[in-house]
């Protein structure tokens, strides 16, 4: 009734709207006009930019300074640092260890939760919530957490006799603070392996489950030769994305520990900033978080090559 | 057999326990402290895990009144609001378009959208602080209104695309062999359908711009221009040493929007989070 209206309407309106209205039909008219907002807005605040960080990383760009290319400069001075060199192992070790550790722990988890629960929605949502608060001001509350004097980790775990007095300090140690730092991010990772895992487990046929423990297999064997074979491509997904992510992770170490004690938590983020702002050698910042990139063509090679094969 | 299921249902519930208390403690531990009196916060012989001397809101009336915490909270608003606005009405569009129509290049449009919604920002903020700069948009709450669609609109555009992919195609060719233009059959039959993929996209769009950090930290840095996120981590803790009572106040109150629509939505937070990455 109503479309049939406007199609009266428009009949009698001058032909320069009825023109319009027509190219809008246009499949190749329309497309193009929809999707040119979202283009303009990636080329100019995201491709541009990575031409500028390009750039800056082949420059000698300093905050309020007119800039000059220097080649390969800023790439091979970095290479003397300590401070990179320290930064590049950990970036390898803080994301193989977390995401290892978010991989095991969300298979766990996803489980679990697909078992028979009685309070289904409470648990998920509660599983959940490290996920969705903010992680500069969750990571707060783990900074508390770690303090050197009042640590409840600690008081935890010298009340259950499980450390010596005073226990660690977290965030002055090297390796603790390390530690820390991976903690924290399971913490706020380990929700999207879980409930993502999950919604992979759901999918799995129960009927395979069935057949297999007509033939007698135990759980165990039904794990390994049902839900993990099944369960891949979920399982691929997850960890590419979190490679991704965790590699990158800025918030975390950011509030925690600033990068100290004496590099041992940098991450190629952090020490960006530090470099780039704090010191303001831009070129330098520049060239560090351009080590990320490579990470990411990797990852987005493996997504589109392997993962999204079926839907394109 | 009953009773074998039972036992395995309590074993079940046993195991997720420490799960639990690892997802949860924290944040019970930093409102609790944002609750407690100083002399008990600070007293080293007391137990961290309860309160004994009594509860005290003296933290959070230090905060709301003595720091900028509610222009903090304001400006927060104000950015993942227009931020949000801005990305799904972008993302609908391209989404739309992606999903239904064929037009030149639309593959590797869509393989484009898939790349950006991979960018970390922590990749690109060094570039992007100079062409802020540029924009005279330097320590504006702005820069964020502009530069948190490049994060939001790849997110949107994705999980929409999904959504429209499963409204069936012959519903909205009906309307337009009934004479409905494509606009009109997007907004009057499309949309309807699938609203409950943009309240999805709405919430996620909302969480990711109030959680954002490294953008807001970098481009904005006086009091009056900062984010909630950015002024509880800078600058409560400068100054005077005890201050963790005000500080994981702060922590819990920058939470409670997200909390707020986490309770009424979760089951929107729980689909968007498997589509956003499997579809």
């Amino acid at each position: 009734m109503a479309v049939g209206n406007v199609g009266v309407v428009a009949a009698a309106r001058p032909p320069l709207r009825v023109r319009i209205r027509e190219l809008l039909d246009r499949e190749r008219v329309l497309g193009p006009l929809f999707i040119t907002p979202a283009l303009i807005l990636i080329v100019l605040l995201v491709a541009y930019p990575f031409c500028v960080a390009l750039y800056f990383s082949v420059s000698n760009a300093f905050i309020g300074r007119p800039s000059h290319f220097v080649g390969l400069k800023n790439f091979i001075n970095l290479w003397e640092s300590d401070a990179f060199r320290q930064t590049f192992q950990n970036a390898f070790v803080f994301t193989g260890t977390a995401v290892a550790c978010k991989l095991v722990l969300g298979i766990s988890l996803a489980l679990l939760l697909n078992q028979q629960l009685w309070f289904k929605r409470l648990i998920r949502g509660a599983v959940l919530l490290p996920w969705v608060i903010p992680t500069a001001l969750s990571t707060l509350g783990w900074w508390w957490m770690f303090n050197s004097l009042y640590s409840v980790v600690n008081w935890t775990g010298i009340a259950l006799g499980l450390m010596e007095p005073p226990g660690p300090n977290w965030l002055g140690q090297k390796y603790y603070a390390m530690t820390a730092v991976v903690v924290v991010n399971v913490w706020r990772g380990l929700p999207f392996f879980a409930i993502t895992i999950l919604a992979g487990l759901v999918s799995i046929p129960r009927e395979l489950y069935e057949a297999a423990e007509a033939d007698g297999a135990g759980p165990v064997t039904r794990f390994w030769y049902i839900t993990l074979p099944l369960l891949k491509p979920v399982l691929a997904v997850v960890v590419l994305f979190s490679t991704i992510f965790t590699f990158s992770d800025f918030n975390i170490v950011y509030v925690l520990t600033h990068g100290g004690p004496i590099n041992s938590t940098h991450l190629f983020a952090t020490l960006s900033r530090q470099v780039g702002l704090e010191s303001g050698r831009i070129g330098e910042g520049a060239a560090i978080s351009l080590y990320l990139f490579p990470v990411l063509v990797l990852v987005v090679y493996a997504q589109l090559k392997f993962v999204r094969k079926q839907t394109y | 057999m009953s009773r074998r299921k039972l036992r395995s249902k309590i074993l079940a519930h046993a195991a997720l326990v420490p799960f639990l208390v690892f997802a949860l403690f924290p944040f019970y531990h930093m409102t609790l402290t944002s609750l407690k009196t100083d002399r008990e916060l600070y007293d080293r012989a007391a137990a961290p895990l309860l309160i004994r001397q009594g509860v005290t809101f003296e933290h959070y009336t230090k905060l709301l009144w003595d720091t900028s915490f509610l222009t903090w909270t304001k400006n927060s608003l104000l950015v993942t609001v227009l931020s949000t606005a801005i990305s799904l009405v972008i993302g609908t569009i391209a989404a739309y378009a992606l999903a239904r129509l064929k037009f030149f290049a639309v593959g590797s449009f869509g393989t484009g959208i898939f790349v950006t919604y991979l960018v970390p920002t922590s990749l690109l903020f060094l570039p992007l602080a100079q062409i802020v700069n540029w924009l005279g948009l330097g320590d504006s709450k702005w820069a964020l209104v502009v530069t948190y669609p490049t994060f939001l609109v790849p997110f949107c555009t994705w999980l929409l695309m999904g959504y429209f992919r499963t409204v069936p195609k012959e519903v909205e060719e009906c309307a337009m062999v009934d004479g409905a233009t494509r606009v009109q059959a997007l907004l009057r039959i499309v949309l309807p359908i699938a609203v409950p993929g943009l309240v999805c996209a709405a919430l996620f769009a909302f969480t990711l711009s109030w959680n954002e950090f490294i953008y807001a930290l970098t481009f904005t840095s006086s009091s009056e221009e900062i984010t909630a996120s950015v002024g509880v981590t800078t600058e409560l803790i400068r100054g005077d040493s005890y201050f963790w009572g005000s500080l994981m106040g702060g922590a819990v109150l920058g939470s409670v929007p997200i909390v707020v629509l986490y309770v009424f939505f979760l089951d929107y937070y729980v689909s968007g989070l498997t589509a956003g990455a499997l579809k």
